[in-house]
């Protein structure tokens, strides 16, 4: 087995649910909270990867981020190197990816947290702000380790979007499911089935452990 | 400064009724102030704009001179900034808290100490210090009631709304605790607006009420004169019940109590925990009336009096009579005529005991 690979994959799949955990919670909130009318352009943007081919999404990914863009352009200045092909970039196109396996279940346990018991917060004199960190966010605890491990979990597994956005570097953005594809392109069936047979492995204790911690049916939309 | 409530709104609810309430209610400490009606009449709807959770179209509200909502200079004062204490129908405890989590829960801007010293003053004024270390979910209806009441008057607001108060308990915890809540909206001297549709709650509870139905403020009074007195008929449809007597218990003996109504003893089913003072509330249908002088009958108040008014309500009469306190009594069309009651004509009326409901009021 290639540890580098997998090495490189844990530190993405890390990474990447631990910033959906900071910018996933407030857009959670407002999709939740939010009384806007055109409310639902939002949330079909943020549920987009869902059933977007990963290799569209890398597509467009790559074109926003490449030399010809502005912020192509900018990162170029700012930082010295091109955005893809980078780790960075691997990392910024793999929050996009995973958006929507941290929003939801954050939405979903946001929306099942009783409209009366924040409104007794606010009439208790509590702004909502304080509510949202005293109420909010201690009721909807399930809720958002069920977002970190699945954004955790659809990482580690991202094939498409890394290809187009991380290309295949050793030690920089090969990843596991890249790692296996070669393995098998050059016949070396026994280290794939090693591989794959990890990654199962892992996948299926992740689920395990959301679904133990929600003892329910896991809807992927919040259900209204 | 005016201690009052000075509210105007307009509250349209799409594919629904329509809220058009004006209001002005004098807030002199110790004053509850009974919203009552029927579900869906908007009595609701009209604390929540007074608790800034809900905003009007149209209006103002005004509280001891403050202005908390007007629609026209978009003034809106949030439900924080208003200093309420606000206890929604359910009691809305947060279930991640202890009882004593929840009562200190608003309690953010103060020292440590100051914040115990009014957690355990509020645990022992509602007499729930041995549940302090509970979580909401372990307490029964009524014990959840007395937290939300001490989270409610813990920040010691300056007006407290109370959203059907008791309606979310089993009935015998219903009478015991309403004389509780009474006691204790007493003792506290916060001015409190307390919604109900139960009229023994707003006899029991109230100092003034408002009558509210189909979105509009009908009549306001003391609870007392608007149950005896009401405007029109919408109001005596609305309250249902038509004699309102104060009354004081002279003995209470085989769970049958005599009270002194004005000259006349009334006998009526004692309820547990009454004791001097009361309010007599007899229904209208409940009353026969017959020719002095007849026959013995099961019912236990036979008083003599003289007719007041009659008035006509399609099949049936209604009948004011005169027997030392106003009665009045519901026949039919052809009763009234086979009796022949006229204005200062001489009748009896009965009624059984158990006919009389007894409301306590300290």
């Amino acid at each position: 087995m290639n540890w580098t690979a997998i090495g490189v994959t844990c530190k993405l799949a890390t990474l990447t649910s631990l910033t959906l955990l900071i910018i996933g919670l407030p857009i959670a909130y407002w999709l939740t909270y939010s009384k806007w009318r055109w409310k639902f352009l939002i949330e079909s943007i943020v549920a987009l990867p869902l059933v977007l081919p990963p290799t569209v999404l890398g597509f467009y990914i790559l074109i926003a981020i490449g030399p010809h863009s502005p912020i192509g352009r900018f990162y170029t200045d700012l930082v010295g190197h091109p955005l893809p092909f980078s780790f960075q970039g691997l990392l910024l196109a793999s929050i996009l990816y995973s958006l929507p396996f941290a929003v939801q279940p954050f939405a979903t346990a946001f929306e099942q947290v009783d409209r009366k018991l924040i409104e007794a917060s606010w009439t208790l004199g509590l702004s909502k702000l304080k509510t949202f960190f005293k109420l909010i966010l201690p009721l909807s605890t399930a809720g958002l380790i069920t977002g970190v491990v699945l954004s955790f979990a659809h990482t580690l597994g991202e094939f498409g979007v890394v290809l187009m956005v991380g290309g295949n570097i050793e030690g920089v953005t090969r990843t596991v499911s890249i790692e296996i594809y070669d393995e098998v392109q050059a016949l070396n069936y026994a280290t794939a089935a090693k591989t794959s047979a990890l990654l199962l492995l892992v996948s299926y204790a992740v689920l395990l452990l959301v679904y133990a911690m929600n003892r329910r049916v896991w809807s992927v939309w919040p259900q209204k | 400064m005016a201690t009052e409530i000075a509210l105007n709104i307009r509250k349209i609810f799409v594919g629904h009724a329509v809220i058009t309430a004006q209001l002005r209610l004098p807030l002199t400490p110790p004053s509850v102030t009974i919203l009552f009606g029927p579900s869906g009449s908007g009595k609701t709807t009209i604390l929540r704009c007074l608790a800034g959770l809900e905003q009007p179209e149209a209006g103002t509200i005004l509280c001891n001179g403050q202005i908390w909502f007007d629609a026209a200079t978009h003034v809106h004062v949030p439900p924080q900034a208003r200093g309420l204490g606000y206890m929604a129908q359910d009691y809305a405890l947060f279930p991640n808290y202890t009882v004593e989590g929840n009562i200190a829960y608003g309690l953010s801007g103060l020292s440590v100490q100051e914040k115990q010293a009014r957690v355990s003053e509020a645990l022992s004024l509602l007499q729930i210090k041995q549940l302090a270390q509970q979580k909401p979910t372990q307490l029964s209806g009524g014990q959840q009631q007395r937290v939300a009441l001490a989270r409610a008057i813990a920040r010691r607001p300056q007006l407290l709304l109370l959203d059907e108060p008791l309606s979310a308990l089993d009935a015998p915890t219903r009478t015991k605790l309403c004389e509780d809540l009474r006691m204790l909206l007493t003792r506290l001297a916060i001015p409190s607006v307390v919604v109900t549709h139960d009229w023994t709650e707003a006899l029991a509870l109230g100092d003034q009420m408002a009558v509210i139905d189909e979105g509009h403020v009908l009549q306001t009074g003391k609870p007392q004169e608007v149950f005896s007195q009401p405007i029109n008929a919408d109001v005596a449809r609305v309250v249902g019940i038509e004699t309102v007597v104060h009354g004081r218990i002279r003995e209470i003996r085989d769970e049958l109590a005599t009270v002194q109504v004005g000259p006349v003893p009334v006998i009526a089913v004692a309820s547990p925990g009454l004791e001097s003072d009361v309010f007599v509330c007899i229904r209208a249908e409940d009353v026969t009336l017959e020719l002095a002088g007849s026959s013995e009958t099961s019912a236990r108040n036979h008083l003599r009096g003289t007719v007041q008014t009659v008035t006509s309500l399609g099949a049936l009469v209604q009948v004011t009579i005169n027997c030392g306190f106003l009665l009045t009594a519901l026949v039919t069309r052809s009763a009234h005529s086979e009796l022949r009651l006229a204005i200062n004509s001489d009748v009896r009326a009965a009624f059984k005991a158990g006919s009389v409901h007894l409301i306590p009021r300290r």
